[in-house]
């Protein structure tokens, strides 16, 4: 097996002086989608954010192509090519979106504008707004945005933190559909997902977090079948 | 469309070039055509530097999100690195003769005298060159300041940060009046002699003035500086601090260094509050420690706010408006009148500031962002664009 472009070893992590990851390990194999799944509380977002820089372990390990990048600054992984779009969208609503989207490109000082075009066609809407301020944007086109900045860093792994949050279905199916796309044109994907259902039906590997470890992982198939994932997350 | 809305702001942003070089050239007209002890000039001049203090205020507060208060502080830098470097030497010791002579035995505009003469177009050469470099210098210092304050109190978040910037400009101040530093500082005392505006207009051989320049010179040295601070404001690295601004969290995962750009913006804001208390001492041909207060801080706070947190042109609109009713517009109330020889009540010493006050109370109700907002002077100048037809569409999409 090739190796995997994310290792995660036995990490732990305090957040707000509670433990929220008691020592969790997995892999996120290059060019595949790979989904946290679990409740509320269950660590996943901690997850994300120790991996993205914002957060210190308390201990483990983050190997990034074989290179350690635990407890790296922000700026430096993004650096590497990790980018996070973060929870509840948070675009710059005073900038336009051109603006938002030159943010996400910020340590990059090469040529922007085939970054932009690609951007552009995944998220059309994008381009037609363009001049407008981002706070003016509806929820699912923020949400656009959101992905669209990240992406202006070139990521190689794109970490997305609950991106259905808030959003009618219609458009959680949109930007579903756009996270396959993207990922099919070469960037890996780890999603967390409080939409297990969504999420594991595009997901090639899914994990199931609960209360802070690791209890259960398996194909994004797999688990859509599994008897306990059905009744604790998918309401079946 | 895009490329032409690019088009249209590129309009007002010529426009707003062309006021600002209107504005320059009319102040030159009117100060050789009218009597130059006129209010007006006092409240062009102060309005300039305090447009330029506004504008850096601005770029930390409003740009960047960090509520600094320690502005009169660094302008204190700048005016005392000003007065120390620029007062001829052979005045020095009437200047400092508490201590027994300055321990700074010569000034910029000596040393470029020594290399361009001191009479006639050399020495208008050296006195130029002089008080630039005075000028840098005194950016300089404030902004070295910056960064060791910075180090540890960028850490602190909004009202915190206002009281250990608030606390700084105290202390600074207070040093600066320790009698220990006496050849240096003055002490207490004040710094005098040095070049001021006045010493812009331009003379013929027998001494009498043929241009005057002494307001123009002020106005012109801020619009650079603050030409700069836009040019800095449009880039990434601007577009960073916005972003810092608007969302610290969303700012960091998009790489950008919280720590490096809050320290850049810091000492960056500082460094322009230095010239602008280089200009200040300029203006008021004195430094003494005790006149940079919190108060002054608070008033080029006020500016800010009135002229919307966030927008460069309404610092300087602000600034030029609240100068000109403070010192000018508003005088007649502090004066006691009498008409037909009765007294009308109320105005006299002092009540110029409770009529103030009730105006800014007012301004502040009905201009709830300011008077700009968060825009610019270009973007008010140029055609709104058309109003896109798909905006309703997508609406109904939620």
């Amino acid at each position: 097996m090739r190796e995997p472009i994310l290792k995660i070893s036995d990490l732990k992590v305090n957040y707000g002086g509670i433990e929220a990851v008691k020592g969790i390990s997995f892999d996120v194999p290059e060019g595949e989608i790979v989904t946290l799944i679990g409740s509320n509380g269950a660590g996943k977002s901690s997850t994300l954010r120790t991996i993205a820089g914002l957060v210190k372990p308390v201990s483990g390990s983050v190997a990034l192509q074989g290179e350690d990048i635990t407890g790296k600054d922000p700026d430096a992984i993004v650096a590497r090519g990790v980018t996070l779009v973060p929870e509840g969208r948070r675009i710059f609503p005073d900038m336009t979106v051109l603006e938002n989207l030159k943010i996400g490109a910020y340590l990059r000082k090469d040529d922007l504008t085939d970054d932009l075009d690609w951007v552009f066609s995944l998220f059309p809407r994008l381009k037609e707004r363009s001049w407008q301020a981002g706070g003016t944007l509806s929820g699912g086109e923020q949400q656009m945005l959101a992905v669209g900045r990240a992406l202006m860093s070139r990521p190689r792994l794109l970490m997305m933190d609950e991106p259905s949050l808030g959003l009618a279905p219609l458009v959680v199916r949109d930007i579903f559909s756009i996270i396959q796309e993207i990922n099919k044109q070469g960037v890996t994907i780890l999603l967390i997902e409080q939409n297990a259902n969504m999420a594991l039906k595009i997901a090639d590997i899914g994990y199931v977090l609960e209360t802070g470890r690791l209890i259960l992982s398996g194909t994004g198939a797999e688990l859509l079948v599994n008897e306990d994932i059905k009744k604790a997350y998918l309401g079946a | 469309m895009p490329k032409t809305k690019q088009q249209t702001s590129g309009s007002g942003k010529l426009i707003t070039l062309l006021i600002v070089a209107a504005f320059m050239a009319l102040t030159i007209i009117l100060e050789n055509t009218m009597s130059p002890s006129s209010l007006l000039f006092t409240v062009i001049k102060k309005g300039a530097v305090y447009s330029l203090v506004a504008v850096s205020m601005n770029l930390l507060n409003g740009f960047t999100g960090l509520f600094s208060l320690g502005q009169a502080g660094f302008m204190l830098l700048g005016a005392y690195t000003y007065a120390i470097f620029m007062i001829p030497s052979d005045v020095r010791d009437s200047v400092y003769y508490l201590f027994n002579g300055s321990s700074v035995h010569f000034s910029f505009q000596e040393m470029f005298g020594a290399i361009f003469g001191t009479a006639g177009f050399g020495g208008a050469v050296s006195l130029v060159l002089g008080v630039l470099v005075a000028i840098i210098c005194a950016g300089i210092v404030a902004a070295i300041f910056a960064y060791l304050i910075g180090l540890p109190v960028l850490r602190l978040k909004s009202d915190y940060l206002a009281i250990a910037t608030l606390g700084f400009a105290e202390i600074i101040r207070a040093i600066f009046q320790w009698d220990k530093l006496g050849p240096v500082t003055n002490g207490a005392n004040m710094l005098k002699n040095f070049p001021t505006f006045a010493d812009f207009n331009i003379k013929n051989a027998s001494g009498q003035i043929v241009l005057r320049l002494s307001a123009f010179v002020p106005v012109f040295l801020s619009a650079v500086c603050i030409f700069i601070i836009v040019l800095l404001i449009n880039s990434s690295y601007g577009r960073a601090f916005k972003a810092i601004r608007d969302d610290e969290i969303a700012a960091e995962a998009m790489g950008v260094n919280l720590a490096h750009h809050k320290r850049l913006s810091f000492c960056i804001s500082s460094f322009f509050a230095g010239v602008g208390g280089a200009l200040f001492a300029m203006f008021t041909t004195m430094v003494q420690a005790k006149v940079f207060t919190s108060t002054m801080t608070y008033e080029i706070l006020l500016i800010v706010v009135i002229g919307g947190i966030g927008s460069v042109s309404g610092s300087c609109i602000a600034s030029l408006l609240y100068i000109a009713a403070s010192e000018w517009w508003l005088r007649f109330l502090d004066n006691e009148t009498y008409i037909n020889g009765t007294r009308v009540p109320l105005l006299r010493s002092g009540f110029r500031m409770v009529v103030f006050s009730v105006i800014i109370m007012i301004v502040v109700l009905f201009f709830r962002q300011g008077i700009m907002g968060s825009r610019e002077l270009p973007e008010l100048l140029r055609r709104r664009p058309k109003k896109q037809p798909a905006v309703e569409e997508v609406r109904t999409h939620e």
